[in-house]
C-alpha cells in the first residue's frame, strides 16, 4: 500500500479498465479528491461520450477546457482539434488553410497509418503534462478517463511506435520527450480499474503483463469498484443460515409479516453474490502485486454528482486522506 | 399471410419469433453488459428450441466459457458442440449448436489472400509493416473484419441462424458503419492523390520533382518524414490491386447487415451508462434503417426486492430486532441462543434488503421507460454464480426465450 498515498503527487494519471467498470466515475471522483488537496485538475475524457461531464451534472465539453466544479477543467478529446493545435504551435504552417477539408485528410491519414490518432490524443496530453510542470497552465495535473483495456496499450505505445516508423523529422524529435515524460514515475501513472468479476479481473491481469512487457509507463494502483459488503461473519452466518430454517420463518413470518421470506431471499443473495465475487477478487490479489484500493458497490437511486462525491470520499479514505 | 400473421412476423412477441424468420442476429451493446454470454445463449437456445444449424460467432468470450463452447486454440475454425455436452445440461438438442471465435488477424490474412490478384502481391501486402499495424493494432480493422466474417458464414450457406456478438468498440455504432467506412476508404479519390506523386516517380526511392509544390506533401514530409510516406503509399499500391474486390465485398456486407433476414438485439444492464449508451444505440440503428428486433435487460434486480411486505418486514427486522432475537431463542437452536448475535444478524439482513431494495426499484423505473419500443424486450436476472458452462447459458435462455 505504501505507494497508494502518492498516487495524487503525481502529474499524470490515467484510468483504463475493462467497459462498464467505473473508469470514468474513477477518473472524477480522483479530480474531486485532487481539488479537494487544493490542486487544479484537468481532466481529459477521451471517449468523447459525454460521461465525464455527465457525472458532475454539467452540460458536455468540448476541446477547450472549462471549469467545471472549482479546481476541475474538463475537456474532450478531438484529434482533428488537437492537429490544428500542434500544427499550428509546432510548425507554424502558414497554408492550413489550403489544406482543404482537414477533417478528410486526418481521416484519411489515421486510417492509413494507426498510430496517429492515438499520437495525437497523447501528444496532446503529454503538452499540457508540460504546460503545467513549466507552469504555463491553468492546471498542475492532468486526469485522464482514457482508451479500454483494449486500445490503452496501442495509446500509451503510440509515441514509441512512430519513433520506431518515422526516422527522422520533427515528428520524431517530438515522440522522444512525449515517451521520456510517459515513463517518468515521478509524473505518470496508469491505474487500472476493475470490478470483482471474472472478465474485468482477468483483462486487469492481462494488462499489467501487457503494460509491462510492451510499455515503459509506470502502474499506478488496481481500484476494485463496487465492492459489495461481506454481511456476516462465519459465525453470523451460522446463525443467518439458521434464520432460514422453516421454524425460525415461521416465527419471524408471525411477527414481521408475509414479506419475510422475501426478505432473507434479498441476503440470501446478497451474501451469494458476495462470494462469487470473493473468488475473482483472491485471483486479482494473487495474480497482481499493485496496490489495490478499493471503493464499494454504492446502493442509490441514481448517478451524478452527489454519488461521485459519495465515490471520492471512499477513496479517499483508501488513500488516508 | 393473413394480416395478423405479418403483424406477428413484424412484431414479434418473443425471442423465439423474431429469430424464426430471421438468419443472423447482431448482439450488440456497451463493454460489460453480458453480451457474450447472452449472445450463446441465444444461440443454444435457438439450437435446442428451433432446430437447424446454429452458429454463434463470439469474439472474446471469458475462458470457461471459450472451454465450455470447445472453442480454446481453435483460431477461426467453427467447431461443433457436441450433443452430449448439451444433454448432459439436461437439454435435448432438435439442431446442431456451432461455435466460432474471431481470429482478427487471420481473417484479414485471408481476406488479402482471396482478393490479391496473384500470390506475391499478397505477400508483399502481409509482409508489409504498416499491414501489418493496420490490422493488428487498428482498433476500427476488428469491427470491419468481424462483419466480413460475418459476411463469409452467412454466404457459406451452411447455417440457418448465425449469432453474433460484436467487439468492444469506442462506440457501439463503430462497427455498423465499418464496412461503408472502409468501401470508401478504399475507393477515396484521396487515396490515389495521397498515392500520386509515388506511382508516377515508380518503385522505392525515386520521387518525382513536382511533389515539393504541393502544401499538402510538404507539410507530410516536415510531419511524418517521406519514408513513412514512402510506406504508406507502397502499402496502399499493393493494396488498390485488391480495389474492386475489395470494395464490392464490403458494399456485400454493408447489404447484408441491412438485409430483412438480419435483426439487431441490443443488451443492456440497468445502470446508467450502459443504459445510456443502448439508448442511444437503438436510435441510431433506426435512424440507419437496420431492423431493430429485441431489446435485452440484462443482470437485473428480481422482483421480491420491490415487494411492499418485503419492505415492511425489512423494518420489523431492524426495528424489532431485540424483540424477534428473544422470540426466536426459544427454539432449541444453538446458533439462536445469543440473542444480541440473532438481533444484529436480524439487523444486518433488515438493512441489506432496503439496500438492494433501492436499487431494484432505480431499475423497475429505468425499465418502465425502456418498455416502450416496438422490439422484443426481455429481462434476465442477476444469476448469482458467474456463467461458464452449457446448464448457466441454457438458464440464461430459458429468460431469453419465456
Amino acid at each position: 500500500m505504501a505507494s497508494a498515498p502518492t498516487l495524487l503527487d503525481r502529474r499524470l494519471l490515467f484510468f483504463t479498465g475493462k467497459g462498464g467498470v467505473g473508469k470514468s466515475t474513477m477518473a472524477a471522483a480522483t479530480a474531486v479528491l485532487a481539488a479537494q488537496q487544493g490542486r487544479r485538475v484537468l481532466l481529459v475524457e477521451v471517449d468523447a461520450k459525454g460521461d465525464v461531464t455527465r457525472l458532475f451534472e454539467q452540460a458536455p465539453v468540448g476541446f477547450t477546457p472549462r471549469e467545471i466544479q472549482p479546481g476541475i477543467l474538463a475537456m474532450s478529446m478531438d484529434t482533428e482539434a488537437s492537429l490544428q493545435e500542434y500544427l499550428k504551435l509546432n510548425l507554424k504552417v502558414p497554408v492550413l488553410g489550403r489544406l482543404g477539408p482537414l477533417a478528410k485528410v486526418l481521416d484519411f491519414v489515421a486510417t492509413a497509418a494507426p498510430g496517429v490518432k492515438e499520437i495525437l490524443t497523447v501528444g496532446k496530453i503529454a503538452w499540457e503534462v508540460r504546460e503545467a510542470i513549466e507552469g504555463r497552465a491553468d492546471h498542475d495535473m492532468v486526469i485522464v478517463d482514457a482508451a479500454a483495456t483494449g486500445h490503452i496499450v496501442a495509446q500509451l505505445g503510440a509515441p514509441d511506435a512512430i519513433q520506431e516508423l518515422v526516422d527522422v523529422g520533427p515528428v520524431r524529435a517530438q515522440t522522444q520527450w512525449m515517451s521520456e515524460l510517459l515513463s517518468d514515475p515521478e509524473i505518470c501513472a496508469v491505474n487500472i480499474v476493475t470490478t470483482p468479476e471474472e472478465m474485468p479481473v482477468a483483462e486487469t491481469i492481462e494488462l499489467v503483463g501487457r503494460i509491462r512487457t510492451e510499455l515503459h509507463t509506470p502502474l499506478g494502483a488496481v481500484i476494485v469498484n463496487r465492492v459489495l459488503p461481506e454481511l456476516f461473519t462465519t459465525a453470523d452466518e451460522a446463525t443467518f443460515e439458521a434464520l432460514r430454517e422453516e421454524q425460525a420463518t415461521e416465527i419471524l413470518a408471525s411477527r414481521a409479516g408475509p414479506g419475510t421470506t422475501a426478505v432473507l431471499d434479498g441476503a440470501r443473495l446478497a451474501v451469494s453474490l458476495r462470494r462469487t465475487r470473493a473468488v475473482h477478487l483472491a485471483h486479482l490479489l494473487d495474480s497482481v502485486d499493485l496496490p489495490l484500493l478499493y471503493v464499494p458497490y454504492l446502493f442509490v437511486r441514481s448517478h451524478g454528482l452527489r454519488v461521485t462525491r459519495m465515490v471520492a470520499d471512499a477513496l479517499g479514505q483508501e488513500l488516508g486522506l | 399471410m393473413s394480416p395478423r400473421d405479418r403483424d406477428r412476423a413484424e412484431n414479434p412477441a418473443s425471442i423465439e419469433q423474431l429469430l424464426a424468420a430471421k438468419e443472423i442476429i447482431v448482439f450488440c451493446g456497451s463493454g460489460g453488459v453480458g453480451k457474450t454470454s447472452v449472445a450463446a445463449a441465444a444461440a443454444l437456445g435457438a439450437a435446442t428450441r428451433l432446430g437447424g444449424k446454429v452458429l454463434v460467432l463470439t469474439i472474446d468470450p471469458a475462458r470457461r466459457l471459450a472451454s465450455a463452447l470447445g472453442l480454446e486454440g481453435l483460431g477461426n475454425a467453427a467447431n461443433r458442440v457436441p450433443d452430449d455436452a448439451l444433454k448432459r445440461a439436461g437439454l435435448e438438442p432438435r439442431g446442431e449448436l456451432w461455435a466460432a471465435m474471431l481470429d482478427t488477424k487471420q481473417s484479414w490474412d485471408d481476406l488479402v489472400l482471396r482478393h490479391a490478384k496473384d500470390e506475391e502481391t499478397a505477400y508483399r501486402i502481409l509482409e508489409n509493416r504498416l499491414y501489418h499495424n493496420l490490422t493488428a493494432r487498428f482498433v476500427q480493422s476488428h469491427d470491419y473484419i468481424a462483419m466480413e466474417r460475418l459476411f463469409e458464414l452467412h454466404s457459406s450457406g451452411e447455417y440457418d441462424l448465425i449469432v453474433i456478438d460484436t467487439p468492444p468498440t469506442r462506440n457501439a455504432i463503430d462497427f455498423l458503419e465499418a464496412p461503408a467506412r472502409m468501401a470508401e476508404f478504399f475507393g477515396s479519390r484521396l487515396l490515389r492523390w495521397l498515392t500520386l506523386p509515388y506511382r508516377v516517380g515508380g518503385r522505392r526511392g525515386t520521387r518525382v520533382l513536382n511533389v515539393a509544390s504541393k502544401p499538402f506533401y510538404q507539410i507530410a514530409d516536415r510531419i511524418l518524414g517521406s519514408k513513412f510516406l514512402q510506406d504508406i503509399a507502397e502499402f496502399f499500391m499493393s493494396f488498390q490491386t485488391m480495389y474492386e474486390g475489395f470494395v464490392d465485398r464490403a458494399r456485400s456486407v454493408e447489404r447484408l447487415l441491412h438485409d430483412r433476414r438480419t435483426t439487431f438485439a441490443v443488451v443492456t444492464t440497468l445502470e446508467a451508462a450502459p443504459l445510456h449508451e443502448a439508448e442511444q444505440f437503438c436510435v441510431e440503428l433506426r435512424n440507419r434503417k437496420f431492423h431493430l428486433g429485441a431489446l435485452v435487460m440484462n443482470k437485473t434486480l428480481p422482483d421480491y426486492l420491490l415487494d411492499p411486505a418485503g419492505d415492511a418486514a425489512a423494518g420489523a427486522f431492524c426495528d424489532d430486532a431485540g424483540a424477534l432475537a428473544d422470540a426466536l431463542a426459544s427454539l432449541d437452536e444453538p446458533a439462536l441462543a445469543d440473542r444480541s448475535r440473532t438481533a444484529r444478524v436480524l439487523r444486518t439482513v433488515g438493512e441489506s434488503f432496503r439496500n438492494f431494495a433501492v436499487v431494484a426499484k432505480r431499475e423497475a423505473e429505468l425499465r418502465a421507460e425502456l418498455d416502450r419500443g416496438p422490439e422484443v424486450t426481455v429481462r434476465i436476472p442477476n444469476f448469482e454464480v458467474d456463467i461458464g458452462d452449457v446448464s448457466g447459458l441454457a438458464a440464461i435462455a430459458n429468460y431469453l426465450y419465456s
